[in-house]
């Protein structure tokens, strides 16, 4: 630690980092544009003038960049110098000499850090009388605005979206005063981080286009903290609403996780809630006829007897429903008639994922380990995908590389220009295997595209050069082993080698393989190996540790007699089981129940349902595939008739009679029976602090202080202003009302400070500018790591498929492979129709060119979609994207035999 | 179009008084750019004699010979060359700053057009002094044919194996190449030019960290020098260092071609020996003096970005030698230092004399028109800065001043100066504040003149 004077005060600071973040995280008010947290210095804006003396004895000084300088010992600096302090407001007066002065109808207003740091500078009168420079603005998408007068050439939108984010579409076009941001023509960016913009950019030019069609005020919306249910990397999001609904996501800062950003598919799959084909009334089949709509009592008494009736009950719920709702719904139906809705091939493919992360050294990897690794292997993965955050967070990985390096020239890692300059496009080794073309294979040192069989066995034999050590090559050989010695190579030499592998395959083999290269990297006495996975879905780890039953096993109950009564919750099962299988199930059985918060194929054949709360409505616990709990809490009391699926069936128990009351009438008290049944989820309770928690015995506002016009929402209905929704499940209210103190990390539902309107304000919830948030980091990490459970595999001997046959493997669309997000309209509009992807050769093999159509026949389904030729995909295999909503066929056990129809 | 006719026309006048080392064939009418001509005159036998020494011993001569850069700022070559990192182990970069943009300056383009092999044989030996890997000309994208010009020329001495591999047989490879620039001033800026050579936008890099002798072009030891400074490398050799230092004067070495321009009856370029002529000699001998009946109102030294003298100001001071001055503008030692020890810099060598038929308003407004255009649009105060004086300048110009005007002028100024990435910042700057400074009644009363009146006057930007 450093000691620095700062206008005559003394404080600690960190010699790493640069006099601004000193300034900043000491709690100071140092205006600044160009520097962001996560993306570094540039000097460009010149906001954070300071003058800086060289010693006591020096009284003039200079005027310096805070970002620019490092931070030393016994530096000397003068925020307060009255010419850094008019030197500051000169810049702030020049950059509003373009700025429209219309804040009022700008979709930033109240957000802005160019408002924010305007006031901080003081300057307040307008020298400049002339017309300002104006631009046209590009039609971006549909996740973006784009207002280009408000910019103020900060640089920040091309440094995140190119520089961090690796896209390739946006620039700065011209020169002098007329620098542009766009793209070369109007269209949709096509990066998936490009939501981010809305965050890095400091004015309005880029603001989220979902929230412009349901405008709200930042200061009048009530938000929550809450979890990202699109994929299993968990990232932190505050949801916020305004008049019943979802209005927008925001990030919300975890250091381990999503530091500043998300992807695409997480902030704007939220409209999933304002779909309006959202079933959001209780319904029963039988009054479906006469066109009633039956009161939620009526259908909860119906819902009753069918349980009460049933000759036996079975449960399935989901990898994408909360571990509280799955919980309950074990509860319900005992734990040999639950499934948590995944076939058995999946399941044990999980099982292995499981294993690897409990066993995984030092516990698995989070999204920063990943980040700071400098030598990665993923081993049949498509994070761009599947877990965009990660995807992100290695593009990091291969800059480690160039930050060493400019260490060695004694160049900080803030400075990030020095750093790129530096680095001249060094970049650090990642190695990919994954069947298809994928958007890391431009930064990727290799690019193994083979089969799933192939992939494994790659893994293996990496794992083996390792164990003999034996990365040397020789001419004798094969293909395969070349490569494995250069990976083993390359994991060998790095300071903190990472594997990354998970369940998008569906093989065991892949998954034992990665484990295999991990535990010969430690082995090889790399101690700081790390192990990272990415699952399914949002909460596909923690449903398995519930440990139901297989999704056949359920079938095959209903089918045997043994159960005829079914309660699914937020499971569509056509999207996982063959389509006869579950006709026959529906035929089979006497009642369905069906709890969900999107429209499904399922839901039409319910005999009874129950509109389910969506993530944002709702208070649950999610398990990344960090083995990570989470907590999230609702952004808004619903209408009445949604609740959370835990709640439903909390409340059917009491309809059923099993309970005389609701057994879990609030979330604590679901937490702690689960703590109780399952004693591996008994830290869950952890995650958050409980609904009894308050600051100087008050609870935690969701509303901002600033929050106006409550009596006024209303005021179309009544003058009166009802009484806010009290909140049984969380320490949270309903309101503006409660500690103006700053909440635990779990509970922090707006960024603000005095001074700080837009979400920059973070800064001040950090313990340092850029570090852990304050009180740590929320959640709950279950997985220790050195946990030895499964015995060590080996690569299959299934032999390759015969030359004419074709392998269909699975594919994944960042947009369009999520069942939620499907529901949103942005994200719908970015999803691509279904297409097969076939290597040249194969198209040609098959007299087939891009663009030609199809047909092909997997196991008893037939499938018909245009072909697109993938650059990198080895022959025979077909790469079919999973998941999509526009297709007949919702469900295929992939990998799986494909024949080409005639 | 053929190549001969847009090829800068000869100065058949050249002023007994002139010292002509660099322009010495330049303007015979019997001296062409082809290899043989120059072959005829001695030339490739500096780089013949070069290729015998020590590459540090032609260093030792160039840092001897004291020669300063005559790019814009000054500073020695030979201790620039010193700097040079010659341990990394990477390839070493020669780039010769050919971009001359700054306005008023013409004195590369002569070099260029009518006399490249001695530009190609400086480059030579200079690479060869610092054992470049490979040299570049950047030259500015609005001279196409100087580029066509030293394209050719490069040929010819390829064939004759003056450049390329194993350049006379010594050992010693080094390949030469033409890069047409950006079109735009900051591509002169050297950490400019170097982003741009390296096919991305112009923006100069922040040094610290960085600088060139150390880490440069593709982040490799670099050595940006200017046309002249490169072709005097040549004469350096045939002289001798300490002999090449005797001409001018300590500090000031050499001869340096000065490019004169604006209210004088015969503005064009003089090479004239250092420190022993003035501004006045300049103006009045070489540039015969001001038109019949004007009287002079000013005077840029050292091109538009250079800090402006008003007529009759009196500079006073003391010399580094510790001798007292006071100066007119016209007793202004014709340097580096003289011009600097008056409160402004001899830049690029270019004069632009004004005399009192042009409203000085009009003056700035016109730098100032430049300047705002040129900004590369990095840094918020030169960006922003230079286009707001531009737009109060350009509407004093046309009949719209108001009294808040000047001191708004001069504080936007002193704002930007000092506070940027680059020098740009400073280019942009030092017009305005010493306008405004120096000629602050002419500014003030501009907003006292009949608006109805100036606006008839025909005044457009540049
Ligand atoms: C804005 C700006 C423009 C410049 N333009 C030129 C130019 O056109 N030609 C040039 O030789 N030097 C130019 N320079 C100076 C160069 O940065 C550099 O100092 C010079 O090329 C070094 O060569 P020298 O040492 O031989 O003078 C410019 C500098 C600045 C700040
Ligand atoms: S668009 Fe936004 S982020 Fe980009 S330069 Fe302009 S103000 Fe900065
Ligand atoms: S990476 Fe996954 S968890 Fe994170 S925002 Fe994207 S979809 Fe959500
Ligand atoms: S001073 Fe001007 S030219 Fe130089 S970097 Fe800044 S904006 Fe660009
Ligand atoms: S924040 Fe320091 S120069 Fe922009």
């Amino acid at each position: 630690m450093a000691t620095l004077h700062i206008d005559g005060k003394t404080y600690e600071a960190d010699p790493s980092k640069n006099l601004l973040e000193a300034a900043l995280s000491a709690g100071l008010d140092l205006p600044y544009f160009c520097w962001h947290p996560a993306l570094g210095s540039v000097g460009a804006c010149r906001q954070c003038a300071v003058r800086q003396y060289r010693d006591e004895n020096d009284k003039n000084g200079q005027i310096v960049m805070a970002c620019m300088v490092p931070v030393t010992d016994g530096a000397r600096i003068s925020i307060a110098d009255p010419e850094a302090t008019e030197f500051r407001s000169s810049v702030v007066e020049w950059l509003m000499t373009n700025h429209p002065h219309d804040c009022p109808v700008c979709d930033e207003g109240g957000e802005c850090h160019l408002q924010d740091m305007t006031v901080m500078t003081g300057h307040c009168s307008r020298s400049f009388r002339f017309k300002k420079r104006t631009f046209e603005n590009q039609y971006l998408g549909p996740f973006l605005n784009h207002e280009m007068n408000r910019c103020i050439q900060c640089y920040r939108c091309v440094r995140f979206y190119n520089d961090y984010a690796g896209g390739h579409d946006l620039g700065a076009f011209a020169s002098h005063n007329h620098v542009y941001f766009g793209r070369h023509e109007e269209g949709v960016l096509e990066s998936e981080f490009s939501g981010n913009l809305a965050e890095v950019c400091p004015t309005g030019v880029f603001t989220d286009k979902t929230l412009k069609g349901h405008y709200s005020r930042k200061w009048d919306m009530q938000s929550a903290p809450s979890i990202c249910n699109h994929c299993s990397v968990g990232c932190n999001t505050i949801a916020s609403s305004r008049y019943g609904a979802v209005r927008r996501i925001l990030n919300r800062y975890h250091h381990d996780i999503n530091g500043y950003f998300l992807c695409d598919r997480g902030r704007y799959g939220y409209e999933h809630g304002n779909h309006p084909d959202r079933p959001s009334r209780p319904r029963l089949r039988s009054t479906k006829q006469s066109g009633l709509e039956p009161e939620t009592t009526e259908v909860l008494a119906a819902i009753g007897s069918f349980l009460n009736e049933a000759r036996g009950i079975a449960a399935i719920g989901s990898p994408r429903a909360s571990l509280e709702s799955n919980y309950a719904l074990q509860a319900l139906a005992g734990r040999e008639a639950f499934s948590i809705g995944i076939a058995e091939a999946s399941s044990a493919v999980l099982d292995a994922l499981v294993a690897a992360l409990r066993e995984a050294p030092g516990g698995p990897a989070s999204v920063r380990d990943i980040e700071h690794s400098d030598a990665v292997f993923v081993l049949g993965e498509d994070p761009s995908n599947t877990a965009p955050r990660i995807a992100l967070a290695l593009r990091q990985s291969v800059r480690q590389v160039s930050i060493k390096h400019a260490a060695a020239h004694r160049i900080p890692r803030w400075h990030d220009r020095a750093v790129r300059d530096l680095a001249q496009g060094r970049k650090g080794p990642l190695h990919s295997a994954w069947p298809a073309q994928t958007r890391l294979d431009e930064i990727s040192k290799s690019a193994f595209c083979e089969s799933p069989n192939a992939i494994a066995k790659l893994g293996f034999a990496v794992a083996q050069c390792i164990g003999e050590d034996s990365s040397s090559s020789s001419s004798a050989d094969s293909p395969l082993q070349k490569q494995a010695k250069a990976i083993a190579a390359d994991l060998l030499e790095a300071e903190q080698p990472l594997v990354v592998t998970g369940t998008a395959l569906e093989s065991e083999a892949i998954i034992d393989a990665a484990r295999a290269v991990v535990s010969a990297l430690a082995k090889a006495g790399k101690s700081t190996v790390r192990l990272a996975g990415i699952a399914a879905e949002a909460n596909s780890i923690g449903a398995h540790l519930l440990q139901g039953q297989a999704l056949e096993s359920i079938v095959a109950k209903v089918m045997n007699g043994e159960c005829d009564t079914l309660i699914v919750a937020e499971n569509d099962l056509y999207r996982r089981l063959p389509h006869a299988t579950v006709d026959a199930l529906l035929d089979k059985l006497s009642k369905l129940i069906v709890i969900d918060c999107i429209p499904s194929s399922l839901t039409r054949h319910a005999d009874a349902f129950l509109p389910a709360a969506t993530i944002a409505e709702s208070d649950g616990s999610l398990i990344n595939c960090e083995g990570r709990g989470q907590r999230f809490f609702q952004a808004l009391s619903p209408k009445e008739n949604l609740h959370a699926t835990w709640d439903w069936v909390g409340r059917i128990q009491v309809e059923c009679q099993r309970s005389d009351t609701n057994p879990w009438p609030d979330l604590d008290t679901i937490l702690a029976k689960m703590a109780a049944d399952c004693p591996e989820l008994a830290g869950i309770r952890e995650a958050a602090p409980g609904a009894g928690f308050r600051i100087h015995n008050q609870k935690i506002p969701r509303s901002p202080r600033r929050f106006s016009g409550r009596t006024s929402i209303l005021a179309h209905e009544s003058v009166h202003e009802p009484k806010p929704p009290e909140d049984k499940d969380a320490a949270m209210s309903f309101s503006m009302e409660g500690s103006a103190l700053q909440p635990p990390a779990a509970l922090v539902s707006h960024y603000w400070s005095p001074g700080w309107n837009s979400a920059q304000a973070l800064n001040k919830f950090q313990e340092e500018v850029g570090g852990p948030n304050r009180g740590g980091p929320p959640g709950l990490r279950l997985f220790p790591g050195g946990q030895n459970g499964r015995p060590h595999g080996s690569p299959s001997t299934e032999s390759a498929a015969t030359p004419d046959q074709l392998l269909a493997i699975p594919l994944y669309q960042v947009f369009g492979s999520d069942e939620l997000s499907n529901h949103s309209a942005a994200v719908r509009e970015r999803s691509e129709p279904l297409a097969f992807s076939l290597s040249a050769k194969t198209a040609d093999r098959l007299g087939l060119a891009d663009g030609d159509s199809l047909s092909l026949r997997i196991g008893e389904q037939k499938l018909t979609a245009t072909v697109r030729l993938d650059p990198v995909m080895s022959e025979n295999l077909i790469g079919i994207p999973v998941g999509l909503s526009d297709t007949p066929v919702t469900y295929l056990p992939l990998p799986a035999q494909a024949n080409v129809c005639e | 179009m053929s190549l001969e006719t847009h090829i800068a026309r000869k100065n058949l006048a050249i002023h007994p008084k002139e010292r002509r080392i660099i322009l010495k064939h330049a303007d015979r009418p019997d001296y062409d750019a082809s290899i043989d001509c120059y072959l005829r005159n001695g030339g490739y036998d500096q780089q013949k004699k070069a290729f015998s020494m020590k590459p540090e011993e032609i260093c030792q001569e160039v840092l001897d010979a004291g020669v300063r850069g005559r790019g814009g700022a000054g500073f020695p070559a030979g201790m620039k060359w010193k700097f040079l990192d010659r341990k990394s182990g990477k390839p070493i970069y020669l780039i010769c700053n050919a971009d001359e943009s700054e306005p008023g300056t013409f004195k590369d383009r002569q070099i260029i057009h009518k006399d490249p092999h001695q530009l190609i044989e400086g480059m030579m030996i200079s690479a060869f002094a610092i054992q470049a890997a490979q040299a570049f000309i950047y030259i500015r994208e609005e001279m196409p044919y100087g580029a066509k010009i030293l394209e050719e020329a490069i040929e010819e001495a390829r064939a004759k194996n003056l450049l390329g591999d194993n350049i006379l047989g010594s050992g010693y490879s080094c390949d030469l190449v033409v890069h047409r620039g950006a079109a735009a001033y900051i591509c002169g800026e050297e950490t400019g030019l170097i982003e741009s050579l390296e096919g991305k936008r112009a923006y100069p890099r922040i040094k610290p960290p960085y600088f060139p002798a150390a880490l440069g072009l593709y982040m490799c030891p670099t050595i940006v020098n200017n046309v002249e400074t490169l072709c005097n490398v040549k004469h350096i050799i045939e002289m001798g260092g300490h002999a090449y230092a005797e001409i001018g004067k300590p500090g000031n070495t050499g001869t340096r071609i000065w490019s004169l321009s604006g209210h004088v009856r015969k503005p064009g370029y003089y090479e004239l020996e250092n420190g022993v002529h003035t501004y006045g000699d300049l103006i009045n001998e070489f540039g015969g003096g001001l038109r019949d009946g004007r009287q002079l109102q000013a005077v840029i030294p050292g091109g538009s970005s250079a800090k402006v003298w008003r007529a009759g100001e009196r500079f006073k001071g003391k010399l580094r030698s510790g001798e007292e001055f006071d100066w007119a503008i016209e007793d202004v030692p014709l340097d580096f230092d003289g011009p600097m020890a008056a409160g402004s810099m001899s830049g690029s060598g270019a004069v632009v004399v004004i005399d009192d038929s042009v409203d000085i308003v009009e003056v700035l407004a016109n730098i100032n028109a430049f300047y705002a255009h040129e900004s590369c649009g990095q840094c918020t105060p030169c960006r922003e800065g230079s286009l707001w004086m531009k737009k109060i300048t350009t509407r004093m110009a046309n009949g719209g001043a108001r009294e808040e005007d000047t001191a708004l002028l001069a504080s936007i100024g002193d704002q930007i100066a000092g506070r940027t990435i680059c020098a740009h910042g400073e280019a942009c700057a030092w017009p305005t504040q010493s306008f405004v400074a120096k000629f602050q009644d002419k500014f003030l009363d501009k907003a006292k003149q009949d608006p109805e009146q100036l606006s008839k006057r025909d005044f457009r930007m540049v």
